[in-house]
């Protein structure tokens, strides 16, 4: 259909002047395809150089702790590591959902010590069936994010002053919980303690999940690129995703084998994989998780395209309360108890900090609209490899504040950075 | 003209705390009709838009829609009625890649799911048919040229067929031959059967697609012109206020209410 041709020719007068026109048209267009062109090529470096970066900061700092300690990289190590990144991870997941939208949400380490308080206080103190207590204990989660999301969508009071009122409400509500009757020990044949506890020890399971990892991904990448094919689309070619699905198989059967080597694939990290790919799949092929990101890259722009953007809003913290309070759980599985030392732990902001890390080494941005719950699954095992390797090395507490506060710090420089630079080609 | 205005203001007054923006404002247009929209900067062009739009409706005065009166109290609203807008600032999720924002809050799925081919594919019909070329669809807009995110915001508002374009300050980011291809465009929507509100400072658009001229001033109505009749001289002197035209639009209780 080539509209405008005829009309532009009919015009009286206007022949002349307009098929001159035309001509600098073109060569105006072309001039936009060199430009994006160069765009192009700037955006995908970019976009693959975090990640590649952070593994190779990954790897430096693998090998660094293993020639300080030969434990380090020890399939025990490494399977404990697998379970221990679960707790931080899945806060984190939840931290990924509000940072996408632009905003913060501070009481994620708060709100996770109420949720293992609320567990144990009723499961053990009140005789509540476990699942019952479970069930529970994330529906606090839910409703405290419900409760800071009505705050600032509503009422418009910043986010982060909500949940930083949200880091002393929640954590005080611990405390009082506990007040009564101190350290909680939970069950430890229970379903909470098997969370972390429980590995299944046959071989094939962590087989299995490889192979169903890397087939799903090899399936589905291939079903996308033959219905745009069909289309007649450009898709990544099929080179680039037998080389992704290669690198993917490497990654997951070497794991497997670890795993396999010490008492088999965790319970924990399986669920936590299952929650990776769900988020990443709503956020990323839903219409919901589009209007996710549609607020993360301008609520005006997604206010006037008719998105509910306070719903969507409320709706984040809500994902957010609620994966703390189930990340919460597995630290409360972890120590097999709740007391208030963990409690106050849990308020001091070390989980707040290493989530909110996680996310954003990962490649999540703190301007919103950008990032993935897999960066999680990245950046949360570069901060667990640090806090085990100094576990092992027995660096002082003290000294792991100031790394892990540093590390926090570089990472966002570079989130910073990487904006910079793109809000730097992105407009003349 | 026997046909009622498709879209008809009548009286539409709009304060932001102590600025009265708009004061009993009267604005028609009919299908098949560009209407410019000329005003000095503050003149309260925008928030003009912004009210038939939805985005921000007005504290008093009537909607006619076909010769009906309705309420547009979201932006929800002026889509279901067939109003599209191109907002001076885009309106544009920077993130998103081309078909995201064309499809921004209207997208084809399937149960939830989104259908990324097909999205992609009636992007790729829709550019082709505006001969507008954006080399990737898939590429964030934040990558693009200003031209090319107008021309984006652009492809957006004809997506849904509307009966009613608002285009706010199209042509300011553009290039020479953009605006002619811009200009050719809202022609042949115009010769299409749709109504069309244009707001441009510059006099050379104005003349050559619109049909009729209305000034803004300090929030009111400072002039209608019929394009073909008018100067261009007419046009500046009414939007800059020297010369104040006594047009049958104006209310007349507007000397008093004016500090
Ligand atoms: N959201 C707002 N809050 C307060 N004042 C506003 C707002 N939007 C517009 N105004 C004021 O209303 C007047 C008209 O603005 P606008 O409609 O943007 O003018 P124009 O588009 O004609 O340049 C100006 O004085 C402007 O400062
Ligand atoms: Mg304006």
């Amino acid at each position: 259909m080539s509209r405008g041709g005829p009309h532009r020719d009919g015009g009286p007068g206007s022949a002349g002047p307009v098929t001159a026109d035309g001509e600098r048209r073109t060569r105006g267009w072309q001039d936009n395809l060199r430009e994006y062109a160069l765009d192009v090529r700037a955006g995908v470096r970019d976009g693959e150089r975090g990640p590649l970066l952070v593994i190779a900061g990954l790897i430096v700092i693998w090998i660094v702790f293993q020639g300080l300690d030969d434990k380090f990289l020890s399939p025990r190590n490494l399977s404990n590591l697998s379970v221990d990144i679960v707790g931080t991870g899945l806060v984190a997941v939840g931290i990924v959902f509000v940072l996408l939208i632009r905003e913060i949400d501070l009481s994620v380490g708060s709100v996770s010590g109420l949720a293992g308080a609320a567990f144990a206080v009723l499961n053990v103190n009140h005789g509540v069936p476990e699942w019952l207590a479970v069930i529970v204990a994330v529906a606090v989660g839910t409703a405290v994010g419900a409760f800071h999301g009505v705050f600032h969508a509503w009422l418009g009071v910043p986010a982060f002053v909500v949940t930083l009122a949200g880091l002393l409400i929640w954590n005080g509500l611990t405390l009082y919980l506990l007040g009564a009757s101190g350290t909680i020990n939970i069950d430890e044949e229970g379903l909470v303690a098997s969370l972390t506890s429980h590995h299944f020890g046959d071989d094939l399971a962590a087989y299995a999940v490889a192979a169903l990892g890397t087939a799903g991904y090899v399936l589905a990448a291939r079903r996308r690129r033959s219905r745009h094919r069909a289309a007649g689309m450009p898709f990544r070619s099929e080179g680039e995703i037998w080389l992704r699905t290669g690198l993917l198989a490497v990654v997951a059967f070497a794991a497997a084998v670890t795993l396999n080597r010490f008492q088999g694939l965790p319970l924990a990290l399986l669920i936590f994989l299952v929650v990776l790919v769900v988020s990443d799949y709503v956020l990323r092929r839903t219409r919901y998780g589009r209007r996710v990101f549609a607020l993360g890259g301008g609520v005006e722009a997604a206010r006037r395209a008719g998105i509910g953007v306070e719903r969507v809003r409320v709706a984040m913290f809500m994902v957010s309360g609620t994966l703390a309070a189930v990340g919460g759980l597995f630290v409360a599985s972890g120590l097999t108890s709740a007391s208030p030392t963990t409690a106050r732990a849990a308020g001091s902001g070390m989980l707040l900090i290493n989530a909110i890390a996680a996310a954003v080494i990962g490649g999540t941005s703190l301007f919103g609209g950008r990032g993935s719950p897999w960066s999680v699954l990245l950046g949360v095992v570069v901060i667990q490899s640090i806090a085990s390797g100094m576990g092992l090395l027995g660096v002082q507490d003290a000294v792991q504040f100031m790394i892990t506060g540093g590390v926090l710090l570089a990472a966002v420089a570079a989130d910073a950075l990487s904006r910079r630079a793109q809000a730097r080609r992105g407009r003349p | 003209m026997a046909h009622p205005p498709v879209l008809a203001l009548r009286g539409i007054t709009k304060r932001f705390g102590g600025v009265q923006a708009l004061v009993d404002v009267d604005l028609q247009v009919r299908a098949g009709e560009v209407v410019a929209l000329a005003g000095d900067n503050g003149a309260g062009k925008s928030t003009l838009i912004k009210v038939i739009s939805g985005v921000s409706p007005a504290d008093r005065g009537v909607i006619e829609w076909e010769g009906h009166l309705v309420q547009i109290k979201r932006p929800h609203d002026a889509h279901a009625l067939g109003i599209a807008t191109v907002y001076q600032d885009l309106a544009m999720c920077d993130n998103l890649d081309v078909v995201g924002n064309l499809f921004l809050g209207r997208e084809i799925d399937r149960v939830g799911i989104l259908d990324e081919v097909e999205m992609e594919r009636r992007a790729r019909d829709l550019m082709h048919a505006l001969s507008i070329r954006i080399p990737d669809v898939r590429v964030p807009v934040a990558a693009l040229s200003a031209g090319q995110r107008q021309a984006v915001a652009i492809s957006r508002s004809l997506m849904g067929a509307p009966k009613v374009l608002l285009l706010d300050e199209p042509t300011a980011a553009l290039g020479v031959e953009q605006t002619s291809h811009l200009l050719d465009l809202i022609e042949e929507v115009r010769d299409r059967g749709m109504a069309i509100i244009l707001i441009s400072h510059n006099m050379g658009d104005i003349k050559a697609v619109a049909d009729r001229v209305a000034v803004l001033r300090l929030g009111r109505n400072n002039g209608l012109f019929d394009v073909s009749t008018v100067t261009q001289e007419q046009i500046i002197s009414s939007v800059t206020g020297a010369a104040d035209n006594a047009v049958a639009h104006r209310s007349k209780g507007d000397e008093e209410a004016w500090p």
